[in-house]
């Protein structure tokens, strides 16, 4: 099946503005912004059952419709911080298929009213913001970007901005923050950006392959989307697999794909072909799925099918860990990557991991005792719900389903 | 009054006004729930994670929008997590657990965890004893630690991050207080956090460090040890210390203080002021100081003290008994018969200048109030009106700043001033130069100096600053003397004082006039009837001269020299003087901090101040002496009873009518409650109980004919070709005798400058940071080059009180 949206792996140079239109590129959004209401166009992509792609895959349709009217300008804004450990997707599609990302960021803009959207990178994407600076500028010398476009009152620019290096910048409000120019802090919600945003204006924050899905979707209609994937989670994704497997990489199917297809059929199996212990779905943020029975494997991947085997989907990084590997490792490496990223913002989470990572630390270096273990999943669980923002919440899944799923490996290491 | 909306908390029903958080409403039905950086003047940022609670909402039907019923009540519906009760607003309805075991749970996992990076170093740190931590720790804390690792995190115990404030990197529990108020209250961004996650740490951002003159109000609000005043670190423990209500008396705002005293080795067993504190008047001060009121307290124990009345015998000054000193200058006074003058300053209460005021209504002599500024008859007359109060300033409002620098001048007016302009108050900025307060004004008018009273007169006239101006209901102007002496000043305050008469903005809550005094008290002195004057050195020379509260050798070589032409000078003051030291008697008086009294601010406001420490030596209070020295040339003034002299005033001068001790002693409930067992929720402030003081009356409000008729000024000095027209500022932190004492303070106040315009300075061959010789009018003094770009380039700014005596416009020679 021809790709929808890694559409460079089948065209060549599609990343080039007269290829990408030569094959249909950019006719969705002049046809929308000539011929559609904006919320006509809201409405087509709520029909199309997409759902966010940033992890929370929240109904992008239903959240576009909660842009506050009472209050202007609005702003749209591109999630392209990219920061979930094993996860790789949106720096393919920008680097690969640009024009189709900012079509959908440009339809989006039109859905919603606003005149100025904003591209947030992740800092070390900077030779790619550069790249997508060249690919606006042509947009606007061709017309499609920039003051009154096709000759409507519809005006659009598009800028993009770097982050400086902060995995919580990938947070929706630190990201506006760190747009704003101040430190990369989440803020209290509610408010939520589509009624305080952007300068404290109504904003949409959708995720960059949220973005590359809509221009197919305005162009072939809601239905034909919502024909591909599951009930609960309609058309296709980027699957980002890493981890102990032959071939990792990034893998656009649609929802409902099995981890088994996903893993062996196009990941090549797991290295050393050693059998699979746990699966982390959604990056660092994942629960650790417990791989004790074959039949896991045969699970579907969509955001309500993965729920019912004790994770979630979030971002779709899977991330394969195979029987060579002890958990208490895993969690380890997890809770020191939450420890460096915590913004020290809320108490508990600034606390919280840097308690934890001393635990793991310990238990991991074989210092640590049973009564470690049991500290270090009380702690997980006191920080549970007490978060300001996701990135605390998250950063308990890995202890915590660790060692009620894989109690023995921790028990191993504070005997060994 | 704003809806108000209904809800339970812990099982009791709290009407409060929408748009309260439910920390606050809590607060006000007597429930604390336990909050860091929750503070009731900073918007909420929910870092801390203390305050969690169980909230439930009543739950709505989706598809009718109604009530779900159960058991005829709404059924209440409670969110799965815990809630940040200084982040969610009150609902109708709503009910709040703050007690349950969940929350409890949640408010003990808050504690641990911030202990697990916390020294406990309590026995050491200055907070101890008023500090939120420990006592939420005692109230809320685990017992035991579990955090079994002995390498807790150790960071930086003493940085400096001014020269005032100290921060202990180890005891920031990084709840953003400090950040908050410097950014969103004071307006000075000066400090920030740097690094992340567990290595986040609070920087100054300035150079130099921590450059607001609000610095200190940060460690008040501190919950932790970890932000500490350079005066008060390892200064005592906060339960050693007792606690005395006064008024601060540095410039005119009259903030109100607590001065925490104790008996101290070091002080040979004294009792010493260790620490001067805010104590709340929402109307005034609310919870804030300035820097200059925290930490220039200290003249009031200079090693100068006057302790004994002195004589001078053979040239030199001698002890002599109260008797004899007050004798000696009673009859010169009398021998002088109309060239008796005495000379007294704002310093001094209004009981102190109402006997002087009285002393020479009943002798032939003439009073006369030391200071640079005039109009202080008409900000009696027009007001500001009783119960002004820029706290309630808003959309309305129009606030007029004339010839001022607030910022410089009376830092919590500027604070105020401002907070009423984010507010939606009208701010109208008039002055020379660019000054702090611009950036929040709706409009910035830029004048050359001497064009004061027409930058106020076209106000009146047709134009888009104007019609703003007009179409506020309620209107204030503040004005100083920025670039003004006495005349100049005085025809200000009557361009001001007619634009808001003609405009029928006087006498009324909200509107009238008031003067940016250099001393706390000068509107009292105008009130009893004391008046400036422009050529002091004329009414001095010559005369037998009664000087209280000044020290005009020191300030003026002209007026040095009429003084020495004097015939006779008695002089009362605190400290040993320039003055002092030319007196043929000399007369010991109280500080403010030995006695009692009450002054008039600014805004009209009279407040009482209280004994806090015992009298130094034999020294008096100034009413008291002034009494006995009158009681020598036959006028019998009270002497004895400070609040007999109060009544007496308040019979005498109709402003003051109805007012008593007792009247100013009384407070009224203020919002937010602090000052009480839980320092965590308003910081260390003290609360008001001894009294918020009371707003005089202004003729206008009075309903009195009030005219204002229109002063000139005399005209501006022409400076020839090789010379500027240098103008007098005023700064905040100067070489005033009530300054300098405060060691602490010298690095703010620095040397004598003289500001240039950059094309001046090129003219005259000198560079930023060069001293320069500045002389007029028989005065030579050096001076250091800074360079403004703001002013005109035929002017130079001379700051007041820095060893350069300007008094008022004059043309100087500038040379390398």
């Amino acid at each position: 099946m021809a790709h929808i949206l890694l559409r460079h792996r089948d065209i060549p140079d599609i990343n080039t503005l007269n290829v990408y239109k030569k094959n249909g590129g950019l006719a969705a959004f002049k046809n929308a912004v000539t011929k559609m209401q904006p919320n006509e166009v809201t409405d087509v992509v709520k029909n199309s059952g997409l759902r966010g792609r940033g992890g929370a895959g929240f109904p992008t349709g239903m959240k576009w419709s909660f842009i506050d009217n009472k209050s202007w300008p609005h702003y749209v804004v591109a999630n392209a911080d990219e920061s979930e450990p094993g996860t790789f997707k949106d720096r393919e599609i920008m680097e690969g298929n640009p024009f189709q990302f900012l079509e959908g960021l440009a339809i989006a803009s039109y859905a919603v009213g606003a005149n100025a959207s904003y591209i947030y990178l992740r800092g070390e994407f900077w030779e790619l913001a550069a790249f997508l600076d060249e690919k606006i500028a042509e947009m606007e010398a061709d017309g499609y970007l920039g003051e009154k476009l096709f000759g409507t009152d519809y005006s659009l620019k598009i800028y993009t901005h770097l982050g400086a290096g902060a995995y919580i910048c990938g947070e929706e409000t630190a990201l506006l923050e760190s747009l704003e120019g101040k430190r990369g802090q989440p803020r209290v919600r509610p408010p939520f950006p589509p009624s305080v945003g952007l300068y404290g204006k109504p904003t949409i924050i959708n995720n960059v392959e949220t973005f590359t899905n809509v221009p197919p979707i305005m162009t072939n209609g809601a239905d034909w989307y919502k024909s591909m994937g599951t009930a609960d989670s309609a058309g296709v994704k980027i699957f980002s697999l890493s981890g102990r497997v032959r071939k990792p990489g990034n893998y656009e199917l649609p929802f409902g794909t099995t981890f088994r297809e996903l893993i062996y059929t196009y990941g090549g199996g797991v290295q050393d072909s050693r059998s699979v212990k746990a699966i982390m779905p959604a990056g660092a943020s994942s629960s650790l799925i417990l791989v004790d029975d074959e039949k896991i494997l045969d699970t579907k991947m969509d955001y309500a099918t993965v729920r019912t085997i004790g994770g979630d989907l979030g971002s779709a990084s899977v991330i394969v860990i195979d029987d060579t590997v002890s958990i208490d490792w895993i969690v380890n490496k997890t809770i020191h990557f939450f420890r460096h990223e915590s913004c020290g913002k809320c108490t508990t989470c600034r606390e919280g991991t840097y308690w934890m990572s001393h635990l793991t630390e310990r238990i991991h270096d074989g210092h640590g005792s049973t009564a470690d273990v049991d500290l270090l999943l009380n702690v997980a669980k006191q920080m549970q719900g007490k978060c300001l923002c996701a990135l605390g919440e998250f950063s308990t899944m890995a202890v915590v389903t660790g060692i009620e799923r894989f109690r023995k490996d921790f028990d191993k290491a504070v005997k060994a | 009054m704003s809806k108000q909306v209904t809800l339970t908390i812990d099982g009791k029903q709290a009407t409060v006004p929408d748009g309260t958080y439910v920390a606050d409403a809590a607060k006000m039905v007597g429930i604390d729930i336990p909050v860091f950086c929750h503070h009731p003047k900073l918007e909420p940022v929910g870092m801390c994670r203390m305050c969690l609670v169980e909230i439930g909402r009543p739950m709505r039907d989706r598809a009718t929008g109604q009530f779900v019923m159960e058991n005829g009540a709404p059924k209440i519906q409670f969110m799965p997590k815990l809630e940040t009760a200084c982040t969610n607003k009150v609902e109708d309805g709503m009910v709040v657990m703050t007690q349950s075991n969940k929350a409890v749970e949640g408010q003990r996992g808050t504690v641990e965890f911030l202990l697990t990076s916390h020294p406990l170093d309590c026995p050491v740190c200055d907070k101890g004893g008023e500090c939120p931590l420990q006592n939420l720790t005692m109230e809320h804390g685990p017992g035991k630690s579990r955090f079994i690792y002995d390498e807790k995190l150790h960071l930086d115990k003493m940085v400096p991050l001014g020269e005032l404030i100290y921060l202990d990197r180890e005891r920031c529990i990084q709840c953003a207080r400090c950040i908050r108020f410097q950014s969103d209250i004071a307006g000075d961004s000066v400090i920030g956090f740097d690094e992340r996650g567990r290595s986040t740490q609070i920087i100054s951002l300035s150079d130099p460090g921590f450059d607001s003159v609000f610095s200190g109000n940060t460690s008040d609000i501190c919950p932790v040890g970890a932000l500490t005043t350079a005066d008060f670190r390892f200064g005592a423990r906060p339960w050693e210390l007792d606690a005395q209500a006064s008024i601060c008396t540095q410039c005119p705002v009259g903030c109100n203080t607590t001065l925490n005293t104790r008996r101290e080795a070091k002080s040979g067993g004294d009792v010493v002021v260790k620490r001067v504190m805010p104590r709340q008047n929402e109307e005034v001060n609310e919870i804030w100081l300035c820097d200059k009121g925290r930490f220039a307290y200290h003249y009031a124990e200079s090693k100068k003290r006057l302790t004994k009345p002195q004589i001078r015998k053979d040239g030199k000054l001698a002890r002599a008994s109260w008797d004899a000193a007050t004798k000696l200058a009673a009859d010169n006074f009398l021998k002088a018969k109309k060239d008796f003058v005495i000379l007294a300053s704002g310093r001094l209460s209004n009981e102190d200048l109402f006997n002087l005021k009285t002393l020479s209504d009943h002798s032939e002599g003439k009073a006369y109030l030391y200071s640079n500024m005039a109009g202080g008859e008409l900000t009696s007359l027009v007001g500001v009106g009783a119960g002004t109060n820029f706290g309630k300033m808003g959309a309305g409002t129009a606030i007029v700043v004339v010839a001022s620098d607030l910022y410089e001048e009376a830092p919590i007016w500027y604070l105020r001033v401002k907070q009423a302009a984010q507010r939606g108050a009208t701010l109208i900025v008039l002055n020379p130069r660019e000054t702090k307060l611009d950036k929040y004004a709706s409009f910035v008018v830029r004048y050359a100096y001497g064009d004061e009273a027409k930058a106020v007169n076209d106000l009146g006239k047709k134009s888009k600053i104007s019609d703003a101006f007009l179409k506020a209901e309620n209107a204030v102007v503040l004005y100083g003397s920025e670039g003004l002496g006495v005349s100049g000043s005085a025809s200000v305050a009557s361009a001001c004082a007619k634009l808001l008469h003609d405009n029928e903005r006087v006498g009324k809550p909200n509107n009238g006039l008031i003067g940016v005094w250099e001393r706390a008290n000068d509107q009292g002195a105008w009130e009893i009837g004391f008046n400036s004057e422009e050529d002091l050195a004329k009414v001095l020379k010559g005369k037998s001269v009664y000087i209280v509260g000044a020290d005009p050798v020191a300030d003026d070589p002209k007026l040095a020299k009429a003084l020495e032409g004097a015939e006779f000078v008695a002089v009362q003051d605190v400290m040993e003087t320039a003055t002092t030291e030319i007196a043929d008697v000399v007369l010991p008086a109280q500080a403010f901090t030995e006695r009692e009294g009450t002054l008039t601010s600014g805004e009209r406001r009279v407040q009482r101040f209280y004994p806090a420490v015992p009298v130094t030596g034999d020294a008096k209070a100034d009413f008291s002496i002034t009494s006995q020295i009158a009681r020598h040339m036959g006028v019998i003034l009270e002497g004895t009873s400070i609040s007999a002299v109060f009544d007496i005033l308040s019979d005498s001068v109709k402003s003051f009518e109805g007012l008593n001790y007792a009247v100013l002693a009384e407070v009224k409930p203020q919002w937010p409650i602090v000052g009480r067992g839980d320092m965590y929720y308003g910081g260390t402030t003290y609360e008001n109980t001894q009294g918020m003081g009371v707003h005089l009356s202004a003729a206008a409000g009075r309903g009195e004919k009030v005219s204002i008729s229109r002063v000139e000024k005399e005209a501006a000095p022409r400076p020839k070709e090789n010379e500027l027209l240098a103008v007098p500022v005023t700064k905040l932190y100067d070489r005033g005798t009530t300054v300098m004492p405060a060691e602490l303070l010298h690095e703010r106040i620095g040397e004598a400058t003289i500001a240039l315009h950059p094309d001046a300075a090129q003219n005259l061959g000198v560079e930023a940071g060069q001293t320069v010789n500045v002389s007029f009018n028989g005065v030579s003094a050096e001076a250091v080059v800074k360079l403004d770009d703001t002013i005109s380039v035929g002017v130079a700014l001379l700051p007041r009180s820095m060893g350069i005596a300007i008094r008022e416009p004059v043309a100087v020679k500038v040379k390398a």
